[in-house]
């Protein structure tokens, strides 16, 4: 019987025969089967991910080795990042039956490196909401509890890796949409900084902030995917060009940072649910005990990250989301003898959810002539001063830590209120509107039996410093 | 900040959305509960700070000026809801 650990054992039953791609393959497919009430995948590729298996396993039988560093990988997508001739919707009824005519830099890196791609995975609509509860496909299912949601707006993809029904997935982090399901569900999630993966392919909610994101069960795993979809790109001019290091062969080799700081506002803040503050205060022992410096700092822009972030995120998605015209691609409205702008302005109310709605309409106000330089401008200058900020910090610290989420998963319904829902994001928004890499890390179980995480953050590019201090921090959780 | 009828009504214009009337009092409530949500930026000085337009350090990212392929007009057609052999179709535009 397969069982997945990690890709490293993975690879060496391979290549001692232990095992197969296609047995791999098989177990994944019987656990989405299983596992189907999740709601994890909008599509899976079932003929496509064995026949793919099958010939990766004829490779390595033939030539005794793997065809590269992700052979038969299981990777699951969310439902925005393309796959040449299969379908992405952004969970949209606005996208219904799109076909994708090319890869995401990213989709090919991994088909290049070997991996099997399964299916792709349900979210919030374009990528926007923090339960998963704005699809137009549905719920996903937390499998931690059922009554609760998986976090968004990757939750599909956060629950796939959870609940084993691939060993890999890709999602994407506006402001938090990684690191929150993965914090919700349990698991490794890490939005690397902006730029260090092409955007090529990823369907735009805010270019300004957007990034390609990544759910492992552990870091080195984490690792080795970073390490082959990284790295600069023809095809998107903000893909960082500085060299990929390889994360995985370095993630136990370099220097420990040892210099920790956090806020202490975060701390402070009334919306922290108590329990995760003890917790994170009792890990900050465990830090100190082992030789970590902890210091807490003031961050006195903390209760501005959240409206700076949705000023300037929808602002870029009223103006990315024009291009859903119904002339182009996806939906179009059937009314007989209507106007072009009739047209336009019915299939987008019709194709769109309300969540996309009430964004697209906020980026339009924050846009418009008279309001412009009283709501945009004004973000981007306080989008200025937290990049100071962040610099200023890092210049004394290695990197900083915080709860990743202020409440454990909650249940499906129990937050109506956009504005609330707004302030499940308030420790993640900073490394988007900074450029930062962050990862949240599943450290914690809630006395409700629900796992909750910490976030780390490091400074710009110092990728190989976020992943080296997560394994360090998983390491000595696991010896507690 | 009040959203009046006027407001929401030209905002839906620019966004080409065509809201049903059943749903405008709640859009125009939650749309007004979100600026005065933003606005607590107010609070913050920023007198004298440039706005940060850019969050990628890299500028002038050339390449050689060269002809590389694209997508072919069969598959830019691909997905468009109505087509003809060679252009997307739209309703008519200029009136008898």
């Amino acid at each position: 019987m397969f069982s997945f650990t990690s890709i490293k054992d993975y690879h060496a039953d391979l290549l001692h025969g232990r095992t197969t791609c296609v047995a791999a393959v098989q177990y994944f497919l019987a656990q989405i089967a299983t596992k189907k009430h999740l709601n994890a995948f909008l599509e899976v590729y079932a003929e496509e991910a064995l026949a793919r298996a099958a010939q990766l396993d004829d490779s390595l039988t033939e030539s005794g080795s793997l065809q590269g560093p992700l052979h038969g990988v299981v990777i699951g997508l969310k439902d925005v990042i393309c796959y040449k001739d299969h379908a992405v919707t952004a969970a949209s009824k606005i996208l219904e039956g799109f076909t994708s005519i090319y890869n995401a830099t990213a989709v090919e890196r991994l088909l290049a490196a070997g991996a099997v791609i399964i299916g792709r995975q349900n979210c919030d609509e374009f990528a926007m909401g923090s339960s998963n509860e704005n699809s137009a496909y549905g719920n996903v299912l937390n499998d931690a509890d059922n009554d609760r949601v998986p976090g968004g707006s990757s939750g599909g993809s956060a629950v796939a890796v959870q609940a084993g029904l691939c060993m890999v997935s890709l999602g994407s982090d506006t402001g938090g949409s990684v690191r929150q399901p993965a914090d919700f569900c349990g698991i490794v999630g890490m939005k690397p900084t902006y730029g260090r993966i092409s955007r090529y392919g990823l369907i735009a909610y805010a270019s300004s902030f957007d990034q390609i994101g990544i759910f492992a069960r552990s870091v080195p795993d984490l690792a080795i995917v970073l390490e082959i979809i990284a790295g600069k790109d023809a095809y998107d001019s903000t893909a960082s060009a500085t060299p990929v290091e390889s994360y995985s062969h370095l993630l136990h080799q370099v220097a420990t940072p040892k210099r920790i700081a956090y806020f202490r506002q975060a701390l402070e803040h009334a919306a922290l649910d108590p329990e995760i503050a003890a917790a994170f205060r009792s890990f900050i022992k465990t830090l100190t005990d082992n030789g970590y410096e902890v210091e807490p700092i003031d961050f006195e822009y903390l209760d501005y990250v959240v409206p700076a972030y949705y000023v300037l995120t929808t602002a870029e998605a009223s103006s990315n989301l024009s291009r859903y015209d119904g002339v182009k691609y996806g939906y179009r409205s059937n009314g007989n003898d209507v106007s072009l702008t009739q047209m336009y302005n019915k299939t987008r109310t019709e194709g769109f959810g309300k969540e996309v709605q009430r964004r697209i309409l906020l980026g339009t106000f924050v846009l418009s002539a008279g309001y412009f330089d009283a709501y945009f401008t004004k973000a981007q200058k306080v989008r200025y001063l937290l990049v100071e900020k962040t610099k200023e910090i890092f210049s004394q610290f290695d990197a900083i830590i915080s709860p990743t989420v202020p409440s454990p998963a909650f249940k499906f319904g129990e937050i109506s209120d956009p504005i609330e829902m707004f302030l499940a994001d308030i420790y993640t928004v900073f490394a988007n509107l900074t450029g930062i890499p962050a990862i949240s890390l599943p450290l914690f179980i809630h006395s409700n039996n629900i796992p909750f995480g910490m976030q780390v953050m490091t400074f710009q590019e110092n990728d190989l410093c976020l992943l080296s201090l997560s394994e360090q921090m998983m390491q000595l959780a696991s010896k507690k | 900040m009040k959203i009046t009828d006027e407001l929401i009504d030209e905002l839906a214009q620019l966004a080409r959305l065509e809201l049903a009337s059943e749903e405008k009092e709640g859009l125009k409530a939650d749309l007004g509960r979100m600026i005065n949500f933003v606005e607590k930026l107010n609070e913050v000085n920023t007198d004298g700070v440039e706005p940060l337009l850019h969050i990628s350090p890299r500028m002038n990212v050339l390449r050689e000026d060269e002809v590389l392929g694209s997508i072919s007009q069969e598959e830019a057609l691909r997905n468009a809801p109505a087509k003809n052999e060679a252009f997307f179709l739209v309703p008519k535009v200029i009136k008898k």
